[in-house]
């Protein structure tokens, strides 16, 4: 049978412990057109975790990933953030700790400049004035791309909308980053740099992703999710080379590709 | 370098003009066009000094006259209009260079002409100093409804998008032996149309997550709150002042 292992990683601390950073329970979903797309998910993890989210297409990876912010909402079961319920009257601060990178950055970048679409995240959340242009700063900094302060998202390539897509969710300074297929239409050089840009941060992450090499370069634990509920859950070098459970959800490793040259980014 | 965000309609520059905030020459451009339509279309000379005052607000901003005239093209079917007044006007006619034209069909030709031309070239010249980005901000600090600024902002961001969108379907339209040059063909022409409206849609509800996902709560925030200084609002409303004198001149010998 698949294997459903227990989250390697536990917070040991004497005093209270420290609320998960994100705790799935029992969520189900249907799409109003009645497909249903989560079957009762259960997905635990604590702060500092880096995890995959895992499965092939039509899966309900993306569905999951809209639940943790609340955007998507109205199933069965309960989602915490930092020990805080998803629900209406907590949505603003919800948003505030998962910030939320989107598939296609075309859609996450909807100013007419860079600058202005990393600061409306923060502006939202209450941030104006020098504190405001302080953090566009940062958040540019910390994905290098200062220099592109004030161009139109539209002139600049994919590697760098992504990064810019990365800016905004980090100018919110989330608890909690959400990662949907990071490393999707990207050529192999922005790939890297978007890689060693993630490697960098200290962020909880949960990267949502069929790149499988992607995902044990950078993430310790992966979750294999399949026909809405979690069938799997482990190191990513152990799921990654049970060739007969990748198979059976439609994942393979790239051609060529060997589990025991690669070495993992992380720490 | 594609660093530019480079409008047709936009002179990038740094002049005096260029750096006026953009309320202050909304406020400005608007004053200035109801200047020129209060006039009273017979003070024939208040217009030449109304664009004597945009010739010296070009000179300022260092925007070539040419540009301007190029531009102003666009007002070209109301110049039509206004050249056949003359003819098709009622009441007492004169007649120029033997061809009998009306006096109040001629003077309407004009008043359109003249208030016409000053406006469309009062817009460009706005539009010449303030990108389309600064003329949403200014709207925006003028408290124009946030709805409006808030499509207009996005507006001008996806229409980008949506027309690379077509330019690819329209390519791979052509890849497969599409002719568009042939009236025939104008169908499939036209369900393209259709499947990129509902690409727009679907980008559209996809954009919307994107903003709710950072704290979208109704209303664009303005992310610099300094306040517009008094020297900005004089600097920017000296030539309305201009214009409101020879405006008040017109009225007065009229």
């Amino acid at each position: 049978m698949d294997q459903l292992t227990e989250p390697t990683q536990t917070t040991v601390d004497a005093g209270t412990p420290a609320p998960p950073a994100l705790l799935v329970e029992q969520l189900t979903y249907a799409y109003p057109d009645g497909r249903q797309a989560l079957f009762g998910v259960d997905l635990r993890i604590e702060p500092g975790e880096r995890v995959a989210l895992l499965g092939p297409n039509g899966a309900g990876k993306t569905t999951l990933a809209l639940h943790l912010n609340g955007v998507l909402s109205g199933g069965g079961g309960t989602v915490h953030v930092s020990g805080l319920p998803v629900c209406r009257p907590n949505l603003r601060e919800i948003r505030r700790r998962v910030g939320l990178l989107f598939q296609d950055p075309d859609d996450q970048l909807f100013m007419p400049t860079v600058s202005e679409d990393v600061g409306f995240g923060p502006a939202n959340f209450g941030l104006r004035g020098e504190a405001l242009r302080q953090r566009v700063r940062q958040a540019l900094a910390a994905v290098g791309m200062t220099e592109h302060v004030d161009r139109s998202p539209l002139h600049l390539s994919g590697g760098q909308r992504r990064r810019v897509g990365l800016a905004c969710v980090l100018a919110c300074e989330p608890d909690i980053l959400v990662l949907d297929e990071p490393s999707a239409n990207l050529e192999p050089v922005a790939r890297r740099e978007l890689a060693e840009v993630l490697g960098e941060l200290g962020h909880t992450m949960l990267m949502v992703t069929h790149d499988l090499p992607y995902a044990l370069q950078l993430c310790p634990r992966a979750v294999l999710v399949d026909g809405g509920i979690v069938v799997a859950d482990g190191p990513t070098r152990d799921i990654l080379a049970d060739s007969a459970l990748l198979a059976r959800h439609r994942l393979e490793l790239p051609w060529g590709f060997s589990l025991s040259a690669a070495e993992p980014t992380h720490g | 370098m594609g660093g530019g965000h480079r409008h047709p309609l936009h002179w990038p520059g740094n002049s005096p003009g260029h750096r006026l905030p953009p309320q202050v020459k909304i406020v400005a451009a608007l004053l200035l066009v109801i200047c020129v339509v209060a006039t009273p279309r017979q003070v024939f000379w208040a217009f030449g000094g109304y664009l004597l005052v945009l010739l010296v607000l070009w000179r300022v901003a260092g925007v070539p006259v040419r540009w301007f005239a190029k531009r102003a093209l666009i007002e070209l079917p109301f110049v039509v209009l206004a050249v056949l007044m003359p003819f098709v006007g009622v009441g007492p006619r004169v007649e120029v260079l033997g061809v009998p034209v009306s006096v109040e069909g001629a003077l309407a030709g004009w008043a359109i002409l003249a208030k016409g031309t000053l406006g469309v070239l009062t817009s460009l010249t706005l539009a010449a100093t303030t990108s389309p980005t600064e003329l949403l901000v200014g709207l925006r600090r003028l408290h124009a409804p946030a709805v409006l600024t808030t499509i207009a902002t996005l507006m001008l961001r996806y229409a980008e998008v949506i027309v690379a969108e077509e330019r690819r379907m329209r390519l791979a339209r052509l890849a497969r032996g599409h002719n568009p040059r042939f009236l025939w063909q104008v169908g499939a022409t036209a369900r393209g149309l259709g499947t990129l409206f509902v690409r727009a849609y679907e980008r559209g509800e996809r954009v919307h997550l994107a903003m709710l996902s950072r704290g979208w709560t109704g209303a664009l925030p303005d992310a610099d709150d300094r306040r517009t200084s008094p020297r900005s609002w004089c600097a920017g409303l000296s030539p309305v002042a201009v214009t409101a004198l020879v405006w008040g001149v017109a009225l007065w010998t009229s």
